[in-house]
């Protein structure tokens, strides 16, 4: 579980992140939603460390993150997965060099078994045969996939995915979805998304934080969001004529 | 400037933490010896035999005289070559040729979020990104000055036999005339210290670009820019202090 106790981020005079508190469960997918600028990306990346909260913690299972020094969050990290927006595969390696990337620096494990689990995991992500190829050859589903692929790699127990359909056409969108979706089922991850695409929010998010300014303005599942009646929350996911008419049938 | 240079020593400091894995981090300096020594393998030579040969030619034009004996051209292009012509002029000729292409590379991973993903993973970015290929600057850029050493005065020996100025018997007895071993020590500090400037000015200035393509572009030309006026610098004081 990953808790997050009043974290406060400010840029210069800018307060981007004004007290969050939530906590995310493990084996659910977490959503983080909210329009442009209201912090989202900013709080996935204090929670992950990439940003040092002004002030506030982050704990991973109780052990405060926020305090520990960079070897000290070596083993935390060593269980993180993340999935970029731009999956941020490494350009100068295969697809199978960047999945087995991190199990060569962190296990002992032999040239074969580490090439085992890079199959597994492309197999997985529904990608089998493609380990030679070049991030520079591949579609941007692809490369998502392989994101993922790299990701899962070391059997994540914390999974992060930013803005996981973003450029990517509706049904690859939910193909990737879906496979965050297995995987944090299957491994009983504590997934956090970051994500403004109402699909995925009605489609997979177990349990939905909505920002508004900087703060948690609502909290819930994606079942409840139908039927509430915050103001902000409804003008933000119910923007469409599409989303409008669907909350109508509901 | 106080800020960039605290900046700079805090990411020196950083690259030279405990590797991780010290197999991981050997490949990435095996390939950043193969991309920094035989990828400016050709340019080296070109620049070099062009500068020797010039050089060797200009001398003898300003020193053509009966009271001054042929031999002295070869001595006097032997000493700036191995003094100047080879370790400077490389180093400039490399600041562009690997310095560009150390601060886009890594600027690259960090607008496109590379960097992040290896922080991530708990991997010391700049160790694995920065160290390897400071190690392989201060390797491959003292065997390159010595390649261009070598292939500059053969340059200027080629410019004898081609022009006829000089005997090429006379260049050759002036290379081996009142030779001092101190100038081949100032050509390798030099060359160590070149090694050192270009890969480590150039990584700050890719480590800390943000933005986008267009902040890449300006990492990249800062760099050189940087690199070039570093590498002037150090050249004055290390030829003052050991001359």
């Amino acid at each position: 579980m990953i808790e997050t106790k009043d974290i406060v981020k400010t840029f210069g005079d800018n307060e981007v992140l004004k007290g969050i508190n939530t906590e995310f469960k493990p084996g659910k997918n977490n959503l983080i939603i909210g329009g442009s600028g209201s912090g989202k990306t900013t709080l996935l990346k204090c929670i992950v460390g990439l940003h040092e909260p002004t002030s506030g913690d982050v704990y991973y299972d109780g052990q405060n993150f926020t305090d520990m020094h960079f070897r000290e969050r070596v083993p935390i990290r060593k269980q993180i997965g993340m999935l970029f927006q731009n999956s941020a595969l490494f350009d100068s390696m295969t697809v199978e060099e960047n999945i087995m990337f991190p199990l060569n620096l962190f296990t002992d494990m032999s040239r074969s078994e580490k090439e085992d689990r890079a199959n597994f995991c492309l197999e997985r992500v529904n990608l089998e045969g493609k380990n030679k190829l070049y991030p520079a050859e591949l579609s941007g589903g692809m490369k998502k996939r392989v994101g993922i692929a790299r990701a899962i790699s070391m059997q994540p127990k914390y999974l992060f995915v930013d803005e996981p359909n973003s450029g990517l056409d509706p049904l690859t969108s939910i193909l990737i979805d879906e496979l965050i979706a297995e995987l944090t089922e299957e491994y009983n991850t504590t997934t956090i998304i970051v994500t403004h695409d109402m699909n995925s929010v009605m489609g997979i998010g177990d349990h939905v934080i909505f920002l508004y300014n900087g703060k948690k303005w609502w909290e819930g599942t994606n079942k409840e969001i139908a039927h509430t009646d915050n103001k902000e929350l409804n003008q933000f996911v119910f923007a469409s004529k599409f989303m409008k008419a669907a909350r109508e049938k509901l | 400037m106080f800020h960039s240079l605290g900046r700079y020593l805090l990411l020196l400091r950083l690259s030279f933490k405990k590797p991780e894995k010290f197999s991981v981090y050997w490949a990435e300096i095996m390939r950043e010896m193969v991309s920094q020594g035989i990828g400016s393998m050709g340019i080296i030579a070109i620049i070099s035999v062009f500068i020797g040969a010039v050089a060797t030619v200009q001398v003898a034009f300003q020193l053509s005289s009966p009271f001054v004996s042929p031999t002295i051209a070869g001595s006097v292009s032997r000493d700036s070559t191995i003094l100047e012509f080879s370790p400077t002029i490389s180093a400039l000729v490399l600041a562009g040729r690997i310095g560009s292409s150390i601060a886009s590379q890594i600027g690259t991973m960090r607008v496109t979020e590379q960097i992040d993903a290896l922080e991530i993973m708990g991997v010391n970015a700049p160790g694995y990104l920065i160290s390897p290929k400071i190690l392989s600057g201060l390797t491959m850029i003292p065997i390159l000055t010595v390649i261009s050493v070598m292939l500059g005065l053969s340059g200027g020996y080629l410019a004898c036999v081609v022009s006829r100025d000089i005997a090429p018997s006379d260049y050759i007895i002036g290379l081996r005339d009142s030779f001092k071993p101190i100038i081949v020590v100032v050509c390798g500090v030099k060359a160590i210290s070149f090694g050192f400037i270009i890969t480590s000015v150039c990584s700050y200035f890719g480590f800390y670009t943000s933005g986008g393509a267009l902040e890449v572009g300006q990492s990249a030309t800062k760099g050189v820019v940087f690199s070039c006026i570093w590498i002037l610098f150090a050249d004055l004081v290390i030829t003052s202090v050991l001359l």
